[in-house]
């Protein structure tokens, strides 16, 4: 809280410095830029609350339900408290701002002060609408788990969107004045470009803007209020379709045993689960990033041959916390008495399915594209060696060590309090070890890429292969004895945080 | 041996289906079980009553292996539990309290695994899958993920879990809580039969009516302490369970209540 008000402090102060440079320009530039930052406001408002999922839902209208709140009071309460809050505070000071551009225009800044309140109020009640019509939508479960995987890629990809746009604006300046042309007759940049007109002296296209605006509120709040009714007489609920049996989908597909059912299980949650489809997100994500660092200057687009071991590290360290995901549903297992051999080799091969494969493409692929297919062993071997030594680690890691991760349904990318320290020892630990256990295998490959002799490529490639496939074993032993020896106080660790 | 003077020594008598002995667990400062002991007859249909935060969930967890008790020994069968963890297993069917499932499965898929995990074939696992969810009434959800269930559905589907490889000691922590009355009566007369047959149940309850009706056997616990053991006619001992219940754990306010909360 502390640091997001200093945030949107910080925010405040650049955007005032920048209105203040504006007012002294030429006042179609001050309208260009109000309107175009304004309608991003308004859409901000509309889109972020839906989007992310791990927003406030103190004013959640499904709150309201049980208490006999006229509709008018509720209305006008929810309606001023999505001021309140940095969010809020942060748009009016802002919008308000806005319109002390035009200070030397008394008959524009009056025209601004007006605008700027009602397209602030039109950003809040837009919000409330967009939450309101969402309301149902999102206590569905799966709406929850595919918005909070989705909103993360817009922010992981946040580097190469802001290099597309500065270098698109910049080669399309000219585009941009029309652009505020036309946005300034849409709902959503109509109230900001009010004070412009006026200073500019077109009265008639500044009521005309005006008009739309203050219609476009009043529609949003009437919407608002039909919405917030039907949500105040209907509480959220949970209709399900129901759905016969008859598919054991991995089930039916891996051999009847106890390792066979763990990793039918493992590969289940690594498609359903959100938390495991996080990690494979960042597969396709990474790959991007990659391609886009090749482009930037310095870089080169070898950049991308790295993308096999670095698959390999991702995917191989993906299972360390598989327990902990788990949570207490660990009790089957431990009830069962499933034997700890077939639970750590279960969830490796439920990982490896589409690990070995991804992995193997992502070494072979680049440089087959590149033209450097004589890469290919070198890259092959340092691949495999870290995701097969990586899943050894991680059936021992996560034999004996739990940490804080979110709970099954939350949100995958949700920070969970507690034990950061202690899951980032962990985490930083066990990714250290996952480097050191195939140093060998990494001496081979540079003794590879510096020596002429193929005779080098190969032996990387069998020392990653015969390493990877060592550790791989022994971590599934070693862990799998652990884990008989401790499953109950395993069970009792993920029991704490539940 | 066989020219020994002595008479060949009695059949042993036949192990309890669970035998606890000293049984105590702390968490922090607070004294969870308190060392109790206690014995089920095989071919029992056994109650465990208590208050709320009694210490039922950690004995019944320490009994079956998923909490390992600080003192104390458990016997299923007159195999010890903590030391034979995995025969044990094989003879228990347990259903937890407070638990979570693996509730991206679908039920059908959730029932699988626990019968597969537990080394079962696909035949038989496909057969009882089928019959346990007719039982259980929730054929036509079969396909619904598990986390779309209703709080006594997911109690069924665990319940299921807990069945599928004919277990001959079945320990039930709150088995009704949130389940339908209909889908109770059916699953009341499954257990009935199951103990018919041989089987030992022990269920864990604050619905003393329930277990009144249902248990022949009865243990009172409560602040971690063992009360009253016995049969249930021994322990309620003429009154109804409820009163018996009432008058050994104490904690009954005789104030006014509310005075306020009066519609006239």
């Amino acid at each position: 809280m502390v640091i997001g008000a200093l945030y949107g402090l910080g925010m405040l102060g650049l955007l005032f410095a920048g209105l203040f440079f504006l007012s002294f320009n030429d006042p179609e530039l001050a309208r260009t830029a109000t309107v175009l930052a304004g309608s991003a406001a308004v859409l901000g408002w509309a889109l972020i609350p839906v989007l992310a999922t791990g927003v406030d839902l103190t004013l959640d209208p499904a709150r309201f339900v049980t208490f006999a709140v006229p509709l008018p009071k509720l209305l006008a309460g929810l309606g001023l408290g999505g001021l309140i809050g940095i969010p809020g505070a942060v748009t009016l000071l802002a919008a308000l701002g806005s319109a002390a551009v035009w200070w030397r225009s008394p008959a524009a800044l009056a025209a601004g002060v007006v605008s700027a309140l009602v397209a602030v109020f039109t950003c809040v009640i837009a919000a409330r609408v967009t939450v309101a019509a969402s309301t149902s939508l999102a206590s569905s479960r799966r709406f929850k788990d595919i918005s909070g995987l989705a909103a993360i890629i817009p922010l992981m990809l946040l580097g190469p969107i802001i290099a597309g746009i500065s270098s698109g604006i910049s080669s399309a300046q000219g585009y941009l004045p029309s652009l505020a042309r036309t946005l300034s007759w849409t709902p959503l940049g109509a109230a900001w470009a009010v004070p412009g007109d006026v200073a500019l002296d077109q009265p008639g296209a500044a009521a005309a803007k005006l008009g739309i605006a203050v219609v476009f509120l009043a529609l949003l709040v009437w919407v608002w209020k039909v919405l917030l009714v039907r949500a105040l007489i209907t509480p959220a609920h949970n209709a399900g379709a129901r759905r016969k049996g008859g598919k054991l989908g991995f089930f039916g597909l891996f051999p009847p045993t106890p390792t066979g059912a763990v990793a039918a299980r493992a590969l289940t949650y690594w498609i359903r689960d959100p938390r495991y489809g996080a990690s494979l997100l960042i597969i396709p994500l990474m790959l991007v990033l990659l391609v886009f660092l090749g482009t930037q200057d310095g870089m080169g687009p070898s950049l991308i041959l790295y993308a096999g071991p670095l698959l390999g590290f991702l995917l191989g360290y993906g299972i360390s916390a598989d327990v902990s995901y788990d949570n207490t549903a660990f009790a089957l297992h431990v009830g069962t008495g499933v034997s700890g051999t077939a639970d750590r080799a279960g969830r490796v091969i439920g990982c490896a399915v589409f690990a070995l494969p991804v992995t193997v493409l992502a070494a072979v692929l680049p440089c087959v594209l590149l033209g450097e297919t004589d890469l290919i062993p070198v890259l092959l071997g340092v691949s495999l060696a870290v995701l097969l030594g990586g899943l050894g680690l991680s059936s021992v890691v996560s034999a004996r060590y739990t940490y804080n991760v979110p709970l099954p349904g939350e949100n995958a990318f949700k920070t969970p309090p507690g034990s950061g320290g202690r899951t980032a020892l962990v985490q930083g630990l066990g990714m250290l070890a996952q480097v050191v256990i195939v140093l060998p295998v990494l001496v081979l490959a540079v003794t590879a890429l510096v020596s002429e002799n193929p005779l080098w490529d190969w032996l990387t490639l069998a020392g990653g292969v015969l390493l990877g496939a060592g550790l791989l074993v022994a971590g599934i032993r070693i862990g799998g004895r652990w884990l008989d020896r401790r499953a109950p106080e395993m069970l009792a660790a993920v029991s704490v945080h539940k | 041996m066989s020219d020994s003077v002595f008479p060949e020594t009695p059949a042993v008598p036949a192990a309890p289906a669970l035998a606890v002995r000293g049984l105590g667990k702390r968490f922090g400062e607070k004294i969870a079980v308190n060392g109790i002991s206690l014995d089920v007859p095989a071919g029992s249909f056994y109650g465990l009553v208590g208050p709320n935060g009694a210490g039922k969930t950690t004995l019944l967890s320490m009994a079956t292996g998923l909490l390992r008790p600080e003192h104390g020994q458990v016997w299923v069968h007159g195999t010890d539990v903590w030391a034979e963890p995995l025969k044990v297993k094989r003879l228990m069917g347990v259903l937890p309290d407070g638990v979570r499932l693996f509730d991206r499965l679908t039920g059908e898929q959730l029932v699988t695994y626990s019968g597969l995990l537990r080394g079962m074939d696909r035949g038989t696992v496909a057969e009882r899958v089928r019959d346990l969810l007719e039982a259980m009434d929730l054929t036509n959800d079969a396909g619904t993920l598990v986390v779309d269930y209703s709080a006594g559905m997911t109690k069924k589907i665990a319940l299921a879990s807990a069945l599928i490889h004919a277990p001959r000691l079945l320990v039930l922590d709150e088995p009704f809580e949130a389940v339908d009355p209909v889908s109770a009566a059916n699953i009341r007369d499954i257990l009935s039969g199951y103990v018919g047959s041989g089987g030992t149940v022990i269920v864990s309850s604050h619905v003393m009516d329930l277990v009144q009706r249902m248990c022949d056997h009865v243990a009172v616990v409560a602040g971690g302490n063992l009360l009253a053991a016995g049969t249930v006619d021994e322990v309620r001992g003429g009154e109804t369970l409820e009163e018996r219940f009432v008058q050994l754990v104490g904690g009954r306010t005789h104030s006014e209540g509310l005075p306020w909360l009066r519609t006239s």
